[in-house]
């Protein structure tokens, strides 16, 4: 027997002298504070970097601009008034809503080709695609920011080379919604194609081989395998893509910086405007604010899934 | 259905299942083909743009997606601009005290979610989710009250304060899932042979999560990396700039950008976490999949 | 080396699950005693409170003279196989072997000397460098024991270890622990649901059943003279048949009365101790081998009654017969030579020297 190990062995008790009860109490309490002391920085982060900031947020949305008064629910009065707001509004929700869509459709369309590849190639051709998403967007942007140029335009040089005219990328109302779109669609498609790559490697095979056995066409796979394994996951990212694009600041902030007239300002770079270039911190933040109500909608039905795994979990 | 109707039936089926496969092919590579022009063609032509003179980009007359006479005067100019160094210098020391921060913090909490039930880690394993969907630009405007509170405005460590809240959210997410993905008796055995929680956490835990590991560290990288509200709203100072902000605010003056220079310094910004991507690929691409897969 | 004592052992899980419901067992040094019962019986919650896995809801666990209730595992010196080996599976074989020794500050050719020791034990020697992933079932078992046996601790603690193995590795494993234990002669105790292993394993078997000790002994005894119904059913291969019969005295002895006007006569000698329950309704318990063909017996105290088999499986060495009666099935051990068909009425000699009357009421064997 090792000498040092059966040191260890904690001195024999008297049988039965302390109820057993409290041993054990004091155990579990000692595992629970070692794993409070572990998670500590992690509430710390939460509580003083996330909860904090957020409460914070509304208590500045009810200030007036220097801080001085309380003016309860003005600001967001003032903004709702506001035409400039309300197209921020109507652009916020047309800028997510088309751009994920595109996004998904087009994740979910690469996806299934590169699914068609024989497993050997699609290495190959899944690191040339994501490399959108990892160059950071500030900076891939300035790149498209340089060809939408109004007099350099390299897009407009290959439209007019197949007879095409040249549009006014950037100068226009419309065009600079849609260049917005583009660059956004690019940079996030990618992400769309990996997330539905992994979900299309975890249906089995063997699902579409009954399929077929049972005579279903590729598009009755598609319907009745593909789509319904895959739901959980495409929600998922739906829902976190929506949150993110929503969100958005480094395109609109590199591409238009807002403009034509403030025609392509959605939340955060209109926030950022009034809130950190106009100095009216109480009204940006207010502005930001207005993202809550989509967040929450999208957090309870992301957390119904997160409460299914822990559930799992445990 | 009777044998003999079906014997016919299979073998037309047969023939046009390949051909079915072929096209189905020939349509995979025709949009991957494509797709693959268009997700290249912006950082090439930004490589193709940094590789000109200013007289080159300024003329008018020729293919823009031709080089007539390349140069690295925008890379030397760069490498040799104090300024631009400056950036590189803070985004390194920025991101990697923000990484080593995070992966701390978000190990020593994963473990313990994991692992140690305890009162409320219910409560906090969802509040780490829930902090997880809080965007950067909604926390930015109070925290720019926080951080100017503090005096960090215009400082590095005002952004190594910010970050976490980009990163430890999804870290922690992430290890939770490896981590309980690891038997429950292997840590029964580490008990038995003798380890206690630390022991446990580092012997036997986080050796075996490694991928895991490596997979939210590059994770935490990038993203440090390319974070751009905070430091756009936090820091207006040249010398205490991360790249992406500095190269986005202070490449471009006056009326006569500096194209090639502007490229040639985005595209020597971005470098890095495409040297990690082409590099750790696999522990990339698991990273970004683990959180919705394992959630 | 160390005895075992549990004392009115009660494990309530968070929810009101009672799984284990107030055990008392005393476990000798050297003792090899296996813990069997169908799933769900409270082994494995049995076994991992005495690892300290689990927290003991009341009672008292006792491990070489010394209370272990709120002794943390690693400091009760015991080890354990898992089911899953549980092996590290980012260290060698020699790396999880040496583990727990290099937790305990061992100095390094204490722990050579250990590691080294145990790999020949076991025959792993060759093995030491590799990972767990390049390893078979068999050999993982044995890194597993292997990293018990280097610790050299007071019990050694086996939950479900041979569960994951493929049949004949199963058996030849079994030999194996037979064969380390009596080289190594550490306090055992064995968590299995095979009573097979139970039986060729243990000194002594410990029958769980719904979180109670059903019985306690070594094998042959629980075998011969089973003390509940549900021990007599478990022990035993294919299991004891039970017959609802009624006792009647006949002409100063007794009769048991089957159904479908079936009589046997009850051995005289065990007429005093069953004469209490002449006229009342009993179970009649005899297990196959004691349910044969009538041409290879020649003992006393063979009843004979016909019947007809409804389904005939030949073994190879022995025949079983499957017999429908009203309230039971029962099964005949015949020799491989007589002749038996579906259908087909035979004589049936039924030894009654082995046979069992349950209590109904109690489920006790009388
Ligand atoms: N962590 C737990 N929480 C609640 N109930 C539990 C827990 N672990 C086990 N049980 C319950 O306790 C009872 C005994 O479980 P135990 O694992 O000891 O059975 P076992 O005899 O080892 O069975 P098996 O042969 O299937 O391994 C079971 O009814 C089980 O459902
Ligand atoms: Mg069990």
């Amino acid at each position: 027997m090792a000498p040092d190990s059966s040191a260890a062995v904690a001195p024999a008790r008297p049988p039965a002298a302390r109820p057993p009860s409290n041993a054990m109490k004091r155990f579990a309490r000692r595992r629970s504070t070692i794993a409070f002391l572990m998670t500590l920085p992690l509430i710390s982060v939460i509580a003083g970097l996330v909860a904090w900031p957020a409460s914070y947020a509304i208590y500045l949305a009810t200030l007036n601009r220097r801080m001085t008064a309380f003016i309860g629910l003005e600001n967001f009065d003032i903004l709702l008034d506001n035409e400039t707001f309300r197209a921020v509004i109507w652009q916020s929700c047309f800028f997510a809503i088309t751009a994920v869509l595109l996004k998904a459709l087009i994740g979910f369309w690469l996806a299934h080709m590169l699914h068609h590849l024989p497993t050997k190639g699609q290495r190959k051709w899944r690191g040339m695609l994501l490399v959108p998403w990892v160059i950071p967007p500030a900076l891939s942007t300035l790149g498209w920011w340089w060809m939408f140029d109004p007099s350099y335009s390299s897009i407009n040089y290959l439209l007019n080379a197949i007879g095409g005219p040249s549009i006014p990328w950037l100068g226009s109302p419309w065009w600079a919604r849609i260049s917005v779109i583009i660059v956004n669609v690019w940079y996030g498609a990618p992400f769309f194609m990996i997330m539905y790559l992994a979900a299309l490697k975890s249906v089995p095979e063997q699902l579409y081989e009954a399929a077929a056995i049972d005579g279903a066409s590729g598009w009755q796979g598609l319907r009745h395998i593909t789509l319904p394994m895959m739901q959980n996951i495409i929600s998922i990212t739906v829902l976190f893509s929506l949150i993110v694009t929503f969100a958005n600041y480094d395109i609109v902030r590199v591409l238009t910086n807002g403009g034509p007239r403030d025609l392509t300002q959605v939340f955060a770079s209109y926030a950022f405007q009034v809130g950190v270039l106009s100095g009216n911190i109480p009204r940006g933040a207010a502005v930001s604010l207005f993202m809550f109500p989509l967040l929450a909608f999208i957090a309870y039905f992301v957390l119904k899934g997160v409460n299914q795994r822990n559930k799992e979990m445990a | 259905m009777s044998a003999a109707s079906m014997v016919p039936g299979l073998g037309r089926r047969v023939g046009s299942l390949r051909s079915e496969r072929r096209w189905a092919l020939i349509t995979a590579y025709v949009s991957l083909i494509i797709a693959a022009i268009v997700m290249l063609a912006p950082p090439l032509y930004m490589l193709l743009t940094s590789l000109k003179t200013s007289a080159e980009i300024a003329d008018l007359g020729g293919n823009p997606w031709l080089i007539r006479t390349p140069t690295l005067e925008n890379y030397t100019a760069l490498l040799g601009n104090e300024m631009f160094r400056g950036f590189f210098i803070n985004s390194i020391l920025v991101t990697v005290m923000v990484v080593i921060v995070t992966m701390v913090i978000s190990v020593l909490a994963a473990f313990a979610l994991a692992r140690m039930k305890f009162w409320g880690s219910q409560v906090l394993a969802t509040g780490v989710f829930l902090t997880y969907l809080v965007p950067d630009t909604l926390l930015f405007i109070p925290l720019y009250q926080i951080v100017g509170g503090l005096g960090l405005l215009n400082s590095i460590w005002g952004l190594v304060l910010v970050y976490p809240t980009l990163t430890v959210p999804f870290c922690t997410w992430i290890m939770i899932g490896y981590f309980a993905s690891i038997p429950k008796e292997l840590d029964e055995a580490a008990l038995i042979d003798g380890a206690n929680w630390m022991q446990m956490l580092t012997r036997i835990f986080i050796p075996v999560a490694l991928p895991g590991i490596i997979a939210a560290t590059i994770f935490a990288f990038t993203v440090s990396w390319a974070a751009f509200v905070y430091p756009t709203a936090f820091i207006t100072q040249p010398d205490s700039m991360p790249l992406t902000i500095g190269v986005v605010s202070q490449l471009i003056r006056g009326d006569t950008f500096a194209w090639g220079q502007l490229m040639a310094g985005a595209l020597l910004a971005a470098l890095p976490p495409v040297i990690v991507y082409a590099f750790l690929m696999d522990y990339y691409i698991a990273g970004l999949t683990a959180g919705a897969t394992k959630g | 080396m160390a005895q075992v004592t549990l004392r009115k052992i009660i494990k309530e899980y968070e929810g009101g699950v009672q799984a284990v419901k107030g055990i008392d067992l005393d476990i000798a040094d050297h003792e090899f005693v296996v813990l069997v019962g169908p799933s769900g019986c409270g082994k494995s919650t049995t076994l991992r409170m005495i690892a300290g896995l689990e927290e003991i809801t009341s009672g008292e666990i006792d491990i070489g003279g010394a209370v272990v209730n709120d002794v943390p595992p690693r400091d009760r010196d015991i080890a354990m196989v898992f089911q899953n080996y549980a092996l590290y599976p980012h260290m060698s074989v020699y790396e999880n072997m040496a583990f727990g020794l290099m937790l305990r500050k061992f100095p390094k050719e204490e722990i050579r000397r250990r590691v080294e020791n145990a790999a020949k034990i076991l025959d792993i020697g060759m093995l030491l460098d590799r990972k767990p992933k390049a390893l078979s079932g068999g050999q993982r078992q044995r890194v597993a024991m292997g990293r018990a046996i280097v610790r050299d601790p007071k019990v050694f603690l086996f939950d479900e270890p041979l569960s994951n193995l493929d049949a004949k590795l199963r058996v030849q494993m079994r030999t194996e622990i037979k064969k380390v234990h009596q080289t190594v002669r550490t306090t055992t105790v064995y968590v299995t649901h095979d009573q097979v292993e139970a039986m060729t394993l243990a000194d002594r078997v410990v029958v769980m059943n719904h979180g109670v000790i059903e019985q306690v002994g070594p094998p042959q005894e629980l075998y011969h003279h089973p003390r509940t119904r549900f021990v007599a059913g478990f022990i035993g291969s294919p299991a004891m048949n039970f017959i609802p019969a009624t006792v009647e005295a006949r002409s100063g002895g007794l009769v048991l009365r089957l159904p479908q006007g079936i009589e046997l006569a009850v051995p005289a000698a065990r007429v005093a101790k069953y004469q209490a329950y002449a006229g009342k309704q009993v179970t009649f318990g005899i297990r196959p081998e004691h349910l044969t063909d009538t041409q290879h017996v020649s003992k006393a105290d063979i009843a004979i009654f016909n019947a007809a088999p409804e389904v005939v499986e030949p073994m190879g060495m022995e025949t079983l017969a499957h017999i429908r009666m009203e309230g039971a099935e029962i099964c005949a051990r015949l020799d491989p030579t007589v002749p038996a068909a579906p259908g087909v009425p035979m004589p049936l000699a039924a030894d009654m020297g082995n046979m069992h009357l349950i209590d109904d009421a109690t489920g006790l064997v009388i």
